[in-house]
């Protein structure tokens, strides 16, 4: 599959502090990127140099085959940004908002209405497009968002933490429309988000920490290298998992074994089958494998 | 230009929908109304009796076309400017809101954005100034007219060029703006500050002789006296054809602010069009100048 996003050894200083160090990676055309780290790690910096809005120091950003150094509007073309927080008119309706942005890149007219139509069908926010933006509840501001990103069917879309604040029902939606954005249209999702269960779906993740890229790959190959299995027993004495030398956690009705991996915990398994006649074995979760690389809670981004 | 006429049109809509804004641009107009009303309107009244010859017979209508133009002559020399500076806090606004990095996300020039934003604070402003005008002529009518036609186009074209100098000003001052603090600080500056320096509240030739020579420096005071002369002139012509002596007719000119003087030299109206329109052409050449040599963000 063809890499619609490189990144190659691109840096970024604020005085004499790295936000970007030496960072390279690559997205592949279609692909669901997580893009991890607290804040301050270097996430929105990244996302600036590669939108344009903020000058590189060193390194070589590669957007659809476009060197951004060449063409900065081609690659503008290629982009769809989600802001962490909205940058929509508040003081103006919803179908001013997206006419005012969508003749930024040459839509007026029946070509607007259109896709206007088309958008506010997709989003369902074909009643809200008199309301002025500032009245909007957070669920809808956010369609709003992602309705302002996709007016020029942007190949990218990045989403800064799209779904922070939200409610489940709206967090839904909008990971529906992205997943059929996804499938319809071979967009390219480039995510950063405080949600670890929206990583895990992610073709690929990279974790950022000061800057630098700490640990990449699958969710799976994570998961795999930086946390191990986990087996929950049900309706065992705690004497008897004792005596497995394995170290363990107790849940409410449950004992929770922590194995270095699946070979591990089959082997505990084919060894002590008396034990296990009510079980269920399950892989460490994002958080576990951020947790594990940054020392750190992604949620709450401090020290853990 | 579809890209162009979108953001003035989204700017304008701004302004207008923005109550803050738009009503922060109304304040110093709404104040000199409340002062002319209360008080100020009496002082004046006063003042131009005493200064007749004892006895004088003066029509009271005529004396009402005198006030009724130092009124709108203040308010409009305060409002053309005051109101572009209010329009124009737009582009500090979306600085410090963030949408003008919205903005910039599409292939958008920042020559466009900023000549966007000039043309929607004049357009606003104009809307604004003209209406106004139309306002304080409809009320000199109600007092005492006797504006010619002349006078009253001069009085519009007056209008035009003190917005074109308000929005080129505030376009190069609030070029180097970026929070919502420095709005508040520069507008409130230029809403109190103004109506003093440009005469509004007592006339420039009231002041010091020290404080006259400095406003006589300042572009705008030129703006003001061309709007005093033809908001007056007719008031003032009537007082002639009642008999008063040319030099004092002069006299009441220069204390009305209708002429100015340059260090010792009355400034013709021809010479205030002349620094008005040079002084609206380098300020635009500084506005694009400070767009041409502005670095990208680092």
């Amino acid at each position: 599959m063809n890499n619609i996003i490189e990144i190659e050894h691109l840096q970024k200083a604020f005085g004499n502090v790295r936000a970007v160090d030496d960072l390279s990676f690559k997205v592949a055309q279609g692909e669901l990127f997580a893009f991890l780290g607290v804040n301050g790690a270097g996430k929105s910096t990244t996302i600036n140099i590669i939108c344009g809005s903020l000058r590189k120091d060193g390194g070589q950003v590669i957007i659809d085959g476009t060197d951004l150094d060449h063409n900065t509007d081609a690659v503008k073309r290629e982009l769809g940004v989600v802001f962490q927080n909205s940058l929509l008119d508040k003081a103006l309706s919803v179908r001013d908002n997206l006419e005012s942005r969508a003749a930024l890149y040459g839509i007026t007219g029946a070509a607007f209405k259109a896709k206007l139509l088309e958008l506010a069908k997709l989003l369902d926010f074909e009643e809200l497009l008199a309301r002025p933006v500032g009245k909007l509840s957070g669920g809808q501001h956010r369609r709003i968002d992602i309705a302002r990103a996709l007016l020029h069917d942007p190949k990218i879309l990045i989403l800064d933490e799209p779904t922070t604040g939200l409610d489940p029902q709206t967090r839904k939606l909008l990971w529906n429309v992205i997943a059929m954005l996804r499938r319809q249209r071979g967009m390219t999702v480039f995510l950063t988000t405080h949600y670890m269960e929206e990583a895990a779906d992610a073709d690929q993740v990279v974790i950022l920490e000061r800057g630098r890229i700490v640990a990449e790959g699958t969710p799976l190959e994570l998961k795999n290298r930086y946390t191990g299995d986990f087996v929950t027993l049900y309706g065992v004495e705690e004497s008897a998992v004792k005596s497995l030398g394995v170290s363990y956690e107790k849940l409410p009705e449950a004992i929770r074994l922590a194995l270095p991996n699946t070979a591990a915990a089959t082997g505990l398994i084919l060894e002590h089958p008396e034990l296990f006649s009510d079980y269920e074995i399950t892989k460490g979760k994002m958080d576990d494998v951020f947790l594990a690389v940054t020392g750190r809670s992604l949620r709450e981004g401090e020290d853990v | 230009m579809k890209i162009l006429l979108a953001l003035v049109k989204r700017n304008i809509k701004l302004f207008f929908r923005d109550k803050g804004m738009f009503f922060t641009s109304l304040i110093t107009p709404v104040i000199l109304l409340v002062l002319y009303a209360s008080f100020l309107g009496n002082v004046f009244r006063d003042s131009f009796v005493q200064n007749l010859p004892q006895g004088f017979p003066l029509e009271e209508a005529i004396l009402d076309g005198l006030v009724g133009g130092q009124l709108i002559s203040s308010i409009l020399a305060v409002s053309c400017v005051t109101v572009s500076f209010c329009a124009n806090f737009l582009m500090v606004q979306d600085k410090a809101n963030g949408s003008l990095q919205d903005l910039l996300m599409a292939p958008v020039k920042p020559a466009t954005l900023a000549l966007a934003y000039y043309l929607a604070t004049l357009c606003s402003s104009l809307l604004i100034c003209l209406a106004a005008t139309g306002l304080c002529l409809a009320y000199v009518a109600t007092m005492g007219f006797y504006m010619t036609l002349m006078d009253v186009l001069l009085l519009l074209l007056d209008v035009l060029l003190l917005v074109l100098f308000g929005t080129a000003l505030s376009s190069v001052i609030n070029f180097f703006l970026s929070t919502q603090g420095q709005i508040s600080a520069v507008g409130t500056i230029i809403s109190s500050g103004y109506g003093f320096i440009c005469g509004a509240y007592m006339p420039i030739a009231s002041f010091g002789e020290g404080l006259q020579k400095v406003i006589s420096l300042l572009p705008g005071t030129y703006g003001t006296a061309l709007v005093r002369t033809h908001s007056l002139r007719g008031a003032i012509g009537e007082l002639g054809k009642a008999g008063i002596p040319e030099s004092t007719l002069d006299e009441m000119r220069s204390a009305l602010d209708c002429n100015i003087d340059f260090f010792g030299t009355t400034v013709p109206d021809g010479v205030m069009y002349l620094i008005l329109v040079g002084t609206i052409l380098l300020l635009v050449g500084v506005y694009v100048l400070l767009h041409i040599l502005r670095k990208p963000q680092k």
